[in-house]
């Protein structure tokens, strides 16, 4: 057993620094790689890639990766933990196997796949059985959105990725399971931690909620001194180095840019929290007002402390529907009065679209470089702001009305206010919405299948 | 004295669902009661009216030199509903640190604020 590993973080979102993991692999000593691919919308894509052609369905920038990557890996036993399976973790396996093979890598390369989490099949069945799938946030039953359903998974945790690596996976594919999951399935593999080891679970978790957003736990989108953090351009990745008694030190590598310091390390605990007492995850309820941290030299953060309870019996559940229709519109308004003119465009747009009599939900004003970001608190625009960008947003179930809104706003530069400009990008695209459900299931009704294979 | 929390501390927002989450830390450990003490709950609600049309619960994090505040019906219906720039309450973060706390003269010194 060892008594420490390097756990590091290649992606914080589907879309992030395409170069990230390649620099965590090349840059230094790590024993595993964790990448995240899946936002909560990537999983309707998916379904919707899987629909027209049955082999897609999951994150293709992970085979391009393997591909550089995975050769690095095996020469130096990297293990690398990625839900990039999405929708099909057995069509995304088979392509990192032919990569495998295409490198010369045959017989060196297991895979593991962890499946189980996609339920869309399963919703009616649910349904029926009086399993409503209400909306955490709303308390709406499901049935309320039944034929707007595009995707469905519930979010596994780390006890299949474990699975995977205590049958040897050199690679494991999931499709939905938790950041935190990626991050504490390694720890639990390397270290033997029990299923009911609550302290050591919930500190493996908070190791992985640090890191699951990549640079921004190491000096991206950091507030604290921010004037000062060294060479964002080549900033480093976060690594956590997990020792079995469930410490762990945040650091990145050497010569890279950004900074892990207390304050740093701070910013991104308290990222997407709500009550701190209890973050739950499939694996354990983790307590964040336990976390102890400390200052281990330069970029290196030692937590410790942590304090979890046991697991609750539920799953979340990620449900993605359509909610029909939006549409950003904008145009640029240029001093003198800038903000007055952009108002007195908004006005004109609006009278118009009544006339037009169009059906929407929604429609939002708001003035980019005067209030959009902070409202009244930024206080009242001055008549002297060098420009204003007028953005209008509309939100309906009826796409024409939508459609037709996209052909108002051009004609406001010949026949509304003056000093306006910004048109460049054409009309306005009309982009259908995919919302997302978040609901909870009862934990026995789920099985995660795991499977290894080798290529 | 009137003191803006951007003097005295930092702070990361995020989403979850129509909620905006924003964390608040203290830049020194000394200032965080000054924190717990000012910075309550109906403070927050008070200062981000028009904008936070739901409750604003506060949690302590006295460990970390924290507060967390979820600032609920925030985010125009939350996700890819919200037509906000801000839809994912990114700015939160900075619009908090606006707010001004009255700080006597006496604490304010013996902190190292005045």
């Amino acid at each position: 057993m060892k008594e420490r590993i390097r756990i590091a973080a290649g992606q914080g979102f589907w879309g992030d620094l395409p170069d990230a993991p390649v620099r965590q692999v090349e840059g230094g000593p790590i024993d595993y790689l964790m990448l995240d691919y899946l936002a909560e919308v990537t999983m309707s894509i998916m379904q919707k890639q899987k629909a027209r052609d049955p082999k897609a369905g999951y994150a293709r920038d992970f085979i391009s990766l393997m591909k550089e990557i995975l050769p690095a890996c095996v020469e130096r036993e990297i293990k690398v933990i990625a839900n990039a399976g999405g929708v099909n973790v057995h069509g995304c396996a088979a392509a990192v196997a032919e990569v495998a093979r295409d490198l010369g890598l045959s017989g060196k390369v297991k895979i593991g796949l962890v499946t189980g989490d996609d339920i869309l099949d399963r919703v009616d069945d649910f349904l029926a059985r009086g399993i409503e799938l209400r909306n955490m946030d709303t308390g709406e039953p499901l049935s309320s959105v039944r034929d707007q359903i595009q995707s469905a998974n519930a979010y596994l945790g780390a006890a299949p990725i474990v699975e995977a690596l205590n049958k040897g996976a050199q690679v494991v594919i999931t499709g939905r399971a938790t950041d935190t999951g990626l991050t504490l399935g390694p720890m639990i593999h390397e270290f033997g931690w029990a299923g009911d080891d609550w302290d050591r679970l919930a500190a493996g978790t908070i190791a992985g909620h640090i890191i699951e957003c990549g640079a921004q736990c190491s000096g991206g989108n950091c507030q604290y001194e921010w004037q000062s953090i060294p060479d964002l351009a080549n900033v480093g990745f976060p690594i956590a180095e997990a020792s079995a008694d469930g410490t762990f030190v945040i650091t990145k590598h050497k010569g890279t840019g950004g900074r892990v310091n207390l304050p740093s390390i701070k910013e991104q605990l308290v990222y997407e929290m709500g009550d701190p007492r209890g973050y739950i995850t499939p694996d354990c309820v983790a307590d964040f007002t336990t976390i102890q941290l400390a200052d281990d030299g330069p970029d290196r953060v030692r937590v410790f402390g942590i304090k979890g309870r046991p697991a609750t019996d539920s799953l979340k559940v990620s449900i993605s529907y359509s909610a029909g229709y939006k549409a950003v519109g904008t145009l640029v308004y240029s001093w003198p009065d800038a903000y007055a003119k952009a108002k007195a465009a908004d006005q004109i747009l609006r009278a118009r679209l009544d006339g037009l009599g169009l059906r929407f939900d929604q429609i939002l004003t708001e003035y980019v470089g005067a209030n959009a970001t902070h409202g009244q608190l930024a206080g009242p625009p001055s008549p002297d702001l060098a420009e204003v960008q007028l953005r209008v947003g509309l939100r309906g179930n009826d796409r024409a009305s939508i459609e037709r809104f996209t052909k108002e706003i051009a004609p406001l530069i010949l026949t509304g206010p003056p000093g306006v400009t910004g048109f460049a990008g054409g009309r306005p695209k009309v982009e259908e919405i995919v919302a997302y459900w978040p609901a909870l299931i009862p934990k026995d009704e789920i099985v995660a299948g795991v499977e290894v294979i080798e290529c | 004295m009137r003191i803006q929390l951007a003097k005295i501390a930092h702070a990361r927002s995020g989403d979850k669902g129509d909620t905006a989450n924003v964390g608040l830390i203290a830049f020194r450990d000394e200032v965080y009661p000054l924190l717990v003490r000012e910075v309550t709950a109906a403070r927050v609600k008070e200062h981000f009216k028009g904008i936070c049309k739901g409750d604003v619960e506060r949690f302590e994090l006295p460990n970390l030199g924290a507060l967390n505040f979820l600032l609920h019906e925030s985010l125009g219906g939350g996700g890819t509903l919200s037509l906000m720039t801000d839809a994912q309450g990114k700015t939160f973060s900075t619009a908090l640190l606006r707010l001004e706390i009255d700080v006597p003269e006496n604490e304010a010194r013996d902190l190292g604020l005045a």
